[in-house]
């Protein structure tokens, strides 16, 4: 590793492929502004769009005063272990992006956090979308081909104000020897949006999340879509939680989860705490290989008008479906990624097509190489 | 073109089929008919090679390979195709993605074929996944008019299709057959599964096949078959000792 990597323009060839596996763009070419971050050094900080502000969290901190009533706020700092680790830390490291009143970003905004030498990576990132503003991030959390071991301990708050949206993408792509604890919630205000999607189709040590989002603004609407396949010797507990506290809010969390030998917990949980609300959780395994999909898909009413429903099934791919391919001339393994590949293809309304592709695209790497 | 030898059929320890000889020459299209249960997809099913279906005895021949044991796909790019009754749903799988990936050097020409089978509004479909039925016969024909294979299995091709979509895919199946070349020249063959015979008014069928409870009870002229059917029932094919 290069000590004078300043951008990911700096990294090697190996690295920079890493990357953009995750759906960052090196040459920032469609991007309009980026956050680089390597172990606990933060190399880039940019913005190129009038209305969005990009800052490291220690620098909007010392800008900003009110920025304290964002910090901690939404997760707290005795949330858990992984929590407190973050919040003891003197000199915190991390982003905060501030999408001021109506603004909205023509290009994604791409974050990049990525773990080269240090044993454990925390950040602390705080993401607000002020009234009518429109946000689109994806993240790209990675680790160096040679890093073999260490930790990622990320908390996150995000603020959909009023009518705002933000749609948050992140692709991981870790190592086999990485664990890895994402920490996140989400306020929504009125009219608010806000879509949390999940890729990981490279093998990790250990992920546990279980973002939360609060839909606390009339008419709000959460969507958590997550993609993942589990490989040999990786063990995935995600989750996600939404509380739909105000009238007309929507939530949908949705998975798709392959194991091809580790084991995945897919945890889901909506809460109707007001009338005319509205939620679903679907989740979809299967198991290609030996492997646990352990799907727990919870719902809770404490209202009389809330509808809220959930679908599972794990399983393995139907023989018909196999063979119905078969009999247009396709081998059984085209025919089985095929239906795989097909399987994993959710389309996310509302999502920039941009954000979309990069999507297809970490599916389509990991077709490529049999899943 | 296709030419099957005394063969047995079981699924697990139930014979389904015996003492199955059907000889289809290049360009001729045959009809098969019974009542419902009677074995006439499993024929089908065992021809294309489905699992669960052992061929205990006998031969399939297919352009004079054997192909009994052969997997699906191999028969497939030999050059066999089916239409099937009743397709799975594979959700996430768009038709489009499909005709792409079978159509090979035919890639030019699933437009066309997608446009006369006015299946343009369904390339970004999940194969099946709420389609009528009419619509599901439709991408069937479409498939594989995509597929060009030169013996089509057709199971049903008629059943949950109205009288408009009828004549659509009717015509088409005609095309798939080559029913516009002169029979000297037609290479296609068919066999077709039909309970109604509407689907016998686009397809000038050359021999028709009658099975109960897993064994043929009668060949010949398909419409003088489907006659006696319509007005006597599958009754008079099995008191008939001819065979």
């Amino acid at each position: 590793m290069p000590e004078d990597i300043e951008q990911m323009a700096d990294l090697s060839p190996a690295e920079q492929e890493r990357l953009t596996q995750t759906g960052l763009e090196v040459e920032m070419k469609n991007r309009s502004g980026s956050f680089f971050q390597v172990d606990q050094e933060i190399r880039q900080v940019a913005s190129r769009e009038k209305g969005i502000e990009v800052l490291s969290i220690r620098d909007a901190l010392q800008k900003y005063d009110w920025l304290e009533e964002f910090s901690w706020k939404l997760v707290p700092k005795d949330k858990d272990k992984y929590t407190k680790y973050v919040a003891d830390q003197p000199d915190p490291r991390g982003f905060v992006i501030i999408a001021r009143k109506g603004s909205r970003t023509v290009y994604p905004l791409q974050t990049c956090l990525f773990l080269a030498k240090t044993s454990v990576q925390h950040v602390h990132n705080i993401i607000i979308a002020e009234e009518g503003a429109e946000l689109h991030l994806i993240s790209g959390c990675a680790s160096a081909s040679y890093t073999k071991t260490g930790s990622h301990i990320g908390v996150s708050e995000f603020y959909v104000g009023k009518g705002a949206r933000i749609t948050s993408t992140m692709i991981h792509n870790w190592g086999e020897e990485i664990s890895v604890f994402p920490r996140s919630a989400t306020k929504i205000e009125e009219n608010g949006v806000f879509l949390s999607n999940y890729v990981c189709m490279q093998p990790v040590r250990k992920i546990q999340m279980s973002p939360f989002a609060d839909l606390a603004g009339k008419n709000s609407v959460a969507r958590f879509s997550s993609i993942v396949v589990c490989t040999p010797g990786s063990f995935m507990d995600l989750g996600s939680v939404a509380r739909l506290s105000s009238e007309g809010a929507t939530a949908e969390l949705l998975t798709r989860a392959i194991t091809t030998g580790g084991t995945i917990i897919s945890r889901g949980m909506i809460e109707g705490t007001t009338g005319h609300t509205r939620g679903h959780i679907e989740c979809k395994g299967l198991i290609l290989r030996d492997g646990t999909i352990h799907a727990i898909p919870e719902i809770k009413g404490d209202v009389v008008d809330t509808e809220l429903s959930h679908e599972a099934a794990v399983g393995k791919i139907a023989r018909d479906e196999i063979e119905y391919l078969m009999s247009r001339g396709l081998d059984e393994d085209v025919a089985t990624s095929t239906i795989i590949r097909g399987f994993l293809d959710v389309k996310i309304a509302g999502l920039p097509q941009s954000l979309q592709n990069q999507i297809d695209a970490a599916i389509d790497s990991a077709e490529k190489s049999g899943f | 073109m296709l030419e099957i030898k005394d063969i047995q059929v079981k699924i697990g320890e139930r014979e389904v089929l015996r003492d199955i000889n059907l000889h289809i020459k290049e360009g001729e299209t045959h009809v098969l008919m019974g009542p419902n249960g009677s074995g006439k997809t499993t024929l089908l099913r065992t021809i294309m090679g489905f699992a669960g279906l052992e061929v205990t005895s006998g031969q399939i021949l297919f352009k004079g390979k054997d192909v009994t044991h052969m997997p699906i796909h191999e028969r497939a790019k030999l050059g066999m195709g089916m239409l099937f009754q009743r397709p799975p749903t594979i959700a996430g799988l768009k038709l489009g993605k499909l005709l792409a990936v079978t159509s090979g050097e035919r890639a030019g020409m699933v437009s066309e074929y997608t446009r006369y089978l006015h299946m343009d509004n369904f390339m970004d479909r999940a194969i099946n996944l709420g389609f009528s039925g009419g619509e599901i016969k439709r991408s069937e024909v479409l498939q594989l008019m995509v597929q060009q294979p030169d013996f089509v299995m057709l199971d049903e091709p008629e059943s949950g299709v109205d009288l408009e979509n009828i004549t659509l895919i009717g015509n088409a199946i005609a095309r798939l057959l080559e029913k516009d070349v002169h029979i000297v020249n037609r290479k296609k063959s068919g066999l077709v599964i039909t309970h109604t015979g509407y689907i016998l008014d686009y397809l000038d069928a050359d021999f028709g096949h009658v099975m109960c409870d897993g064994v043929f009870r009668c060949h010949g002229n398909p419409r003088e078959i489907l006659r006696v059917i319509k007005t006597s029932g599958y009754k008079e094919c099995l008191a008939c000792q001819k065979i």
